[in-house]
């Protein structure tokens, strides 16, 4: 019973990773770069909810919408004036542009909110007690569960079915010839960073809500490890992301469970490491020979 | 003879430039310092830019040199500083010369960054472009938490190391009367005698600048980078690529750990969590800034960005933010292909110069 209770903690754990780790892998398959600020976008999006329920009152469902818009206008603002112009920079140069704009977001919400951590009230309270009690779920690991399969089922359809969603995948295979065949490339990578930051928003929600406190750098190690298991399932691939955010909450949890508290992300890392040693490209991962 | 075999070659023209440089500075900031013209924060500020120099010159061996991202290069810092306070504090006794302990502290520290850059490399080497970052990344954060679970002591009969992980304490370490705490786990090393002096710092980085430098100028240098423009090419013509990239990603180890070792020692309180993925990210901003390949671009931007946050004390709570709005207009502005296009007009490119490494 305490094994299923940490596996289900685990998979919604998991799900909260799936979900950041959706916008690190669309974000990297069609700009190829290392969006570092997500994590940031994350911690943004669980300070604007937190304000919009505490300060303006508005209901949790509100709350959570007006984050996802300051998030998706947030991440489309950071991407027109620091990443749009380095299109054509080699990818070090992006990537330390992305840390520049991951430590802003940090410092800001340090000026604007102070350091101390905030209390964050979960969007639903309580939970279902099974089996006499012996094992309890709380409804925010259920609407978060919930909430990934949507994302993901969403997602799916969204890039096989749209406009929209093709052009994202014709950019991500090929920038050049998606531009002859008359796409707008960049403001299908506009788009896709619009989409990744709503659904930072929603993880930043959904991530606040389970560990109930908010600070500045809240964003950035749940960031490193959604990246982990963006690569963990293979890097541009949105099956790949559930997957690899999925087993890596239920390492972590499991981990942490019955090996060490302190040892838990080493563990974490260490299957990874494994994993890229057998698969070089991720779980789900295409591996491309390289042609001569 | 001819006259034209006397001229210098333009690398060998830069790399003494860059010696000379790092004399001169030394020499100008030992005098200010002497003469009290230093404030107190940059006087406290002299060893870690020290540290900060070296660890950007080696991260530009792997990054720059090799072509490979790191993302982990403060694991290795780590390793040498605790191994470099472990060794100063335990032959503290035995040998009573500050500096020679110093000298042995970090010869240790580099020997076990060189051994844990070994034990990451031979997995981490097999892999290529953001995989590889990955790796490092996790060997980063996996060398923190193990470090952060070690407690270590010494007592007449030697060293007492047990691992924290469990209920462990101190108190389970089995020391004698006279024996010392040196690490303890997640309070990270306490009561550290600060040897760390300017002068090794310059000494330190003279080293690494004479064994990167040579080692790009040589064969091996050479074929390094050989690697970096074209693996499949380098290799078809013979080149041994795990021997390679090794060499380079174990020098490039063994000195952040003596980087490490000193500033460990200029410390009395260390933990383990000082070298997160937050340093190595520092000192690659440093490396990318400076400009890949670049070893004296690399030693400048160390220098400015580690003193720019004290420089901006003034604006106070807006210092982080302003550092990270210079970051972003730098990498933009030294990117702008206008710009670019203005400097190439300005600085005209001789023939057979060589102008790889500016990123």
């Amino acid at each position: 019973m305490e094994f299923l209770s940490y596996l289900i903690s685990g998979i919604s754990l998991g799900s909260v990773y799936a979900i950041i780790a959706l916008g690190y892998t669309m974000v990297y398959g069609i700009a190829k770069m290392l969006n570092f600020a997500h994590g940031d976008v994350i911690m943004v999006g669980g300070y604007i909810s937190l304000l919009s329920m505490s300060s303006l009152g508005l209901p949790w469902p509100l709350a959570v919408i007006l984050a996802m818009l300051v998030c998706t206008v947030l991440g489309v603002v950071i991407e027109g004036l620091a990443y749009k112009p380095l299109r054509s920079a080699p990818s070090l140069a992006v990537l330390i542009t992305a840390i520049g704009v991951s430590y802003f977001l940090q410092n800001a919400a340090l000026l604007l909110w102070g350091a101390s951590p905030k209390a964050y009230t979960p969007i639903i309270a309580g939970s279902v007690k099974l089996f006499e009690g012996q094992l309890s779920i709380s409804y925010v690991s259920m609407l978060t569960v919930f909430m990934c399969i949507v994302i993901m089922i969403a997602l799916t359809l969204f890039t096989g079915k749209t406009r929209m969603g093709k052009a994202m995948r014709a950019c991500s295979e090929d920038k050049a010839a998606a531009q002859l065949m008359g796409i707008n490339v960049n403001r299908t990578i506009s788009m896709t960073f619009a989409i990744g930051s709503a659904l930072a928003a929603i993880a930043g929600v959904l991530l606040c809500s389970s560990y109930t406190s908010l600070m500045p750098t809240t964003g950035s190690m749940p960031g490193i490890k959604a990246f982990t298991a963006a690569v963990f399932g293979g890097i541009g691939s949105i099956p790949g992301a559930l997957l690899g955010g999925v087993l890596l909450g239920i390492i972590e949890s499991l981990a942490k469970a019955y090996i060490s508290t302190q040892l838990a992300n080493s563990i974490v890392f260490a299957v990874l490491i494994i994993t890229l040693l057998v698969r070089p490209a991720g779980l789900l991962g295409k591996y491309v020979p390289e042609k001569v | 003879m001819k006259l034209k075999s006397r001229k210098l070659k333009k690398t060998t023209v830069i790399d003494f430039a860059t010696y000379i440089g790092v004399i001169l500075a030394f020499i100008i900031m030992n005098t200010l310092k002497s003469q009290g013209m230093l404030t107190r924060s940059l006087t406290g500020q002299l060893i870690p830019i020290c540290c900060y120099i070296v660890m950007a010159v080696s991260l530009n061996l792997t990054v720059g040199i090799l072509g490979e991202l790191s993302l982990g290069h403060a694991g290795f810092m780590s390793v040498g500083a605790f191994s470099g306070i472990v060794a100063a504090m335990s032959l503290q006794s035995v040998i009573p010369s500050e500096a020679l302990r110093l000298a042995i502290a970090l010869v240790v520290g580099a020997i076990f960054a060189a051994i844990a850059g070994t034990l990451v490399g031979i997995p981490v080497l097999r892999l290529r472009g953001d995989y590889l970052a990955i790796v490092t990344l996790a060997f980063g954060e996996i060398i923190k938490e193990l470090i952060n679970c070690l407690i270590i002591g010494v007592d007449e009969a030697g060293l007492h190391v047990i691992n924290a992980t469990g209920t462990k304490s101190v108190n389970d370490l089995g020391l004698s009367e006279a024996g010392r705490v040196l690490i303890k786990g997640a309070q990270g090393a306490t009561g550290t005698q600060t040897i760390a002096s300017f002068t090794a710092g310059f000494i330190l980085i003279m080293i690494s600048l004479v064994i990167i430098l040579n080692l790009v100028r040589s064969r091996s240098g050479r074929a390094i980078m050989a690697l970096r423009d074209n693996r499949i090419a380098a290799e078809s013509v013979g080149i041994n690529v795990t021997k390679y990239k090794m060499m380079a990603f174990v020098t490039s180890a063994a000195l952040a750990g003596a980087a490490g070792a000193l500033y460990g020692l200029n410390f009395s309180n260390l933990v383990a969590t000082k070298f997160d993925f937050n340093t190595s990210i520092l000192v690659l901003v440093f490396v990318v800034l400076g400009g890949l390949g670049n070893i004296w671009g690399s030693i400048i931007a160390a220098t400015v960005l580690t003193i720019l946050p004290e420089a901006l004390r003034g604006f106070a709570d807006y210092r982080m933010l302003i550092y990270a709005i210079v970051l972003i207009l730098v990498m933009l502005a030294t990117n702008n292909p206008q710009l670019k296009a203005l400097f190439a007009k300005l600085i005209p490119v001789r023939k057979g110069e060589n102008v790889n490494g500016q990123a």
